[in-house]
């Protein structure tokens, strides 16, 4: 299913992986369902938690998940997916990804360097867990 | 017979539910139990050999069950158990 997400979005999302190079960023994409359309109305940045090596992973607590989709339901919104960064790594899935995915939820990934985001792509966990599919990106 | 919240990424393994009523007198049981009434979701759960996957965190109440006494922990009649994602991932080196 596309994504949709605006360029407000989008600016968004690439000055977090700018702001947190060299380490990862991540939060969350919240928005909702529409004609076949995952339209993201908001981004919400989230604390990278992971105690270390936060260069090459990143971890949101589960208390910040339930206050996402707490705060994401209360405006009759869903959260959609989840963003984070690959500093000096292409916006492709790692193993480690795919090992931590939940179904249905959209991952974008933004490849960042010192001159910023280079690449962004959206991906969503197969089924059966053995892989992903791309998932288009609308402007 | 407890309760399960189950997160918006897995309704679609419960029929659409976000609740749903399952038996079992622990954490364990009753998310084993949930297990087998919805096959499909076993694998998101549980790794191959069986144990619940690190990013799958179970709560009683307000408590993360690691915290009370993990899967042995007792549920009855009325108690509610949430299962909540935490998101994690990055790139390899």
């Amino acid at each position: 299913m596309p994504l949709k997400i605006g360029r407000g979005d989008v600016g968004h999302i690439h000055e977090h992986a700018r702001e947190a190079y060299p380490e990862e960023c991540a939060g969350a994409m919240v928005g909702m369902n529409l004609d076949g359309m995952k339209i993201v109305v908001d981004v919400w940045r989230a604390d990278n938690t992971h105690e270390e090596e936060r260069g090459r992973r990143f971890l949101i607590e589960p208390l910040k998940i339930k206050e996402f989709e707490e705060k994401a339901a209360e405006r009759d919104m869903e959260v959609l997916g989840f963003y984070h960064s690959h500093p000096d790594h292409p916006a492709e899935p790692s193993e480690y990804d795919r090992e931590h995915a939940w179904p249905v939820y959209s991952y974008v990934i933004a490849s960042v360097g010192e001159d910023g985001v280079t690449e962004m792509r959206s991906w969503v966990l197969k089924d059966d867990r053995s892989g992903y599919e791309e998932e288009q990106l609308v402007s | 017979m407890p309760k399960i919240k189950i997160p918006t990424p897995l309704r679609q393994y419960t029929a659409g539910n976000s609740e749903v009523e399952v038996g079992g007198a622990t954490a364990g049981e009753t998310l084993g139990n949930l297990a087998s009434e919805y096959p499909d979701l076993r694998q998101h759960l549980y790794t191959g050999d069986g144990k619940l996957r690190s990013f799958v965190n179970v709560y009683k109440g307000d408590e993360d069950i690691r915290y009370l006494d993990g899967a042995d922990t007792e549920v009855s009649e009325g108690d509610e158990l949430s299962i909540i994602p935490s998101i994690a991932g990055g790139r390899c080196k």
